[in-house]
């Protein structure tokens, strides 16, 4: 059933990304197909989520692959919040073809197998992966605000920004939604940090590097708050800072399976 | 089709001639009424580019002549003149046309947006009947599908909406932006006015000579100050604009970048419209400034002006679409009233054959009745799809009438016309 369910999020998911592509080209019609798409793989993918959580014991999500999962449909979900508003198609084409890559990754690694780890308890896993990874999931899409805002800065800076006019998101809008997904993803790192370390402390056991990976991930994205609000950081240089603390975000992805799933 | 359309435009007649056919709302009305009291459909457009009549359900001749004739009446032209710019067109061409002028295809600028408010406007005080009901109503979907499904509508297609425009861009909504307009000249207020109707305020006057920014700045409610003020103005400013007649820049890169210390990261747009310029071009160099030159802004109208071009084959693609689906509802017109009367016809015989019967029938049960007349009304059905289906289909081509005509006479039905053409009270 859940192999059943991976295959249309992913071929709609896939039809999305490339109907973007056709959008940024050309935007009418294939912007539409784009937002259906992604509507339509959603669904799927939710669903796909439900029967993992319907059949399984505990948290269903605590392999690296699972993780994965979870944290694309997560990205698709922020995403979808603004992603059917016609401006925003611009950002479907850096969040939607990644969003495709990482789920066939997640396939791959074996996410539509139930699996269960007795190691962690689900109420500890639910708390401190749900939360990690919805606050990797906003930090991926203000990266990806951020980098739309580079470039429709850039373009308007170079004086070529005749083909952007009403097809893409003002930059006081762009920099205004980054700076708010990142308030709401840095207390979710937080709260999912707190959470390991209570583990940590009750069951014994050390600071790896994914976790000081993890902890400076949190300091650049918690400075980019207070350097925002307190010296009114915003624009380029608050783009930029967002983009190094997504770059920390890749490096805790992919350090995932060499120390929590070795 | 029986639908008609006398009219001008900018692209038969000069702005000399078009101001005297202009008609305003309460005009284009009053026409529409004098017209449709004839017994005939009436929608006049009028705009600043055109005035057409759109006419329907008459003798064709004779409402044309009545249009035309009151036309040069209340410009106060001979019909001799007006007719020798008017344009005519009929039926099919009449409705392609409409379809084209409500996509903006047929406007100077091609998909420019105002148009379509235009028709709808021309439509609601107008006096539609079935025929210009149903135009209006395709044309006014089909402006709507071109500017969705195409970009023909997403850009600027002068120097003033450029640059507000690309303000947009920088600010999102302009609503609670606030303008300086350096300058008291005709130029810049003209672009101050159109920053003004995204939503705007115009703040702050700037000028060389008080009194003229005191007289400009008291038109839109906002302060008028010295040129040598300036620097210290910028502060509360989102948008500046300038087209000074000054020989040197009235904002350095220093005056700006002073300014920009108490902006907490808010940009600043700056357009220059001025020749000499007013503007230190350095000013652009500045993280979160955008200054934009009338040469910039003009390659930016050169840029979409050609997107614009290139769009306009898939609008015209769409136009034909839709007025080819008209078309098809047109002719269905003509076949419908008789498909009604076979389908009245048959069923009149059937439930006569079920009253005759109905002695017969009263020893059936309650169930069974039902069931006899459910199968009776199937066979009916059943007998009458295909007929009907074939008449669609003739009358999407040209031989509605004649199949019309034979369903008539094959089955001896009455003139059935039935379908009203009065136009709306």
């Amino acid at each position: 059933m859940a192999e059943l369910l991976f295959w249309p999020a992913l071929l709609a998911y896939s039809e999305a990304a490339v109907a973007y592509a056709g959008n940024a080209r050309r935007p009418g019609r294939a912007g539409r197909f784009a937002t259906w798409g992604v509507r339509v793989g959603w669904l799927a993918q939710t669903a796909l989520l439900g029967v993992q959580a319907e059949r399984s014991d505990g948290f269903p999500w605590d392999t690296w692959a699972g993780s994965l999962d979870l944290f694309v449909w997560l990205v698709v979900t922020a995403y979808l919040f603004w992603g059917c508003r016609s401006r925003f198609r611009l950002l479907g084409l850096a969040v939607m073809p990644p969003a495709v890559g990482l789920l066939f990754a997640a396939w791959l690694g074996g996410a539509t197998k139930t699996h269960v780890n007795d190691a962690y308890s689900s109420a500890f896993l639910a708390l401190h992966v749900g939360l990690v990874l919805a606050a990797f999931a906003g930090f991926t899409l203000s990266a990806g605000l951020a980098a739309l805002y580079l470039w429709q800065e850039r373009r308007l800076k170079l004086h070529r920004a005749g083909g952007l006019l009403g097809r893409a998101p003002s930059l006081v809008t762009l920099d205004a939604l980054e700076g708010r997904v990142v308030a709401f993803a840095v207390p979710a790192l937080t709260g999912g940090i707190v959470a390991g370390f209570v583990r940590l402390r009750s069951h014994g056991g050390s600071v790896d590097a994914l976790m000081i990976v993890t902890l400076v991930t949190w300091a650049v994205f918690a400075a980019y708050l207070v350097l925002r609000h307190g010296l009114g950081w915003r624009g380029r240089r608050a783009a930029y800072l967002v983009l190094a603390g997504f770059a920390l975000v890749v490096v805790a992805r992919l350090g995932l399976p060499l120390t929590h799933f070795a | 089709m029986n639908l008609l359309l006398v009219g001008i435009s900018h692209r038969v007649a000069p702005v000399e001639l078009r101001e005297r056919v202009a008609l305003d709302g309460d005009e284009a009305a009053a026409l529409a009424r004098e017209l449709a009291a004839e017994g005939c459909e009436a929608v006049c457009l009028s705009t600043c580019n055109r005035t057409e009549l759109y006419l329907a359900g008459g003798t064709a001749p004779d409402v044309a002549e009545r249009a035309v004739a009151a036309l040069a009446e209340r410009a106060g032209l001979e019909e001799g003149r007006l007719r020798a710019v008017l344009y005519r067109l009929e039926d099919e061409a009449a409705g392609i046309h409409l379809f084209r002028v409500a996509a903006g295809l047929d406007s100077m600028v091609p998909g420019e947006g105002e148009i379509l408010g235009q028709v709808r406007a021309a439509f609601e005080v107008g006096q539609p009947g079935p025929l210009l009901d149903r135009l209006f109503r395709q044309a006014i979907h089909a402006g709507k599908k071109v500017r969705t499904e195409t970009a023909i509508a997403e850009s600027p297609a002068s120097v003033s909406s450029a640059a507000a425009a690309l303000a947009e861009q920088v600010f999102g909504d302009l609503t609670g932006c606030r303008v300086l307009l350096v300058g008291a000249g005709k130029i810049g207020e003209l672009a101050a006015r159109n920053l003004g109707s995204r939503g705007a305020e115009i703040a702050v006057v700037a000028n060389r000579s008080l009194e003229k920014a005191q007289e400009l700045s008291g038109r839109f409610g906002g302060r008028a100050i010295s040129l040598e003020e300036l620097p210290t103005a910028l502060a509360g400013i989102d948008v500046v604009l300038s087209s000074t007649s000054a020989s040197g820049h009235v904002l350095t890169r220093e005056d700006v970048a002073r300014a920009l210390r108490d902006r907490k990261g808010r940009p600043l747009f700056l357009i220059d419209i001025a020749v000499p310029r007013d503007l230190d071009p350095a000013i652009h160099d500045l993280d979160g400034c955008y200054l934009y030159d009338i040469d910039d802004l003009e390659s930016v109208v050169a840029e979409t002006l050609a997107g614009r071009r290139r769009e306009a084959g898939r609008a015209e693609a769409i136009v034909l679409d839709e007025a080819e689906r008209f078309r098809a509802w047109e002719a269905s017109r003509e076949v419908v009233p008789a498909i009604a009367s076979l389908r009245a016809l048959a069923e009149e015989i059937r439930e006569s054959e079920l009253d005759r019967a109905r002695a017969r029938l009263e020893r059936l049960t309650e169930a069974e009745r039902r069931a006899v007349e459910a199968v009776t009304s199937r066979i009916v059905d059943k007998l009458l799809h295909v007929p009907t289906v074939k008449m669609k289909e003739a009358a999407a081509g040209a031989d509605g009438a004649v199949y019309a005509d034979a369903l008539r006479h094959l089955f001896g039905l009455g003139d059935d016309a039935a379908s009203s053409r009065h136009p709306r009270q």
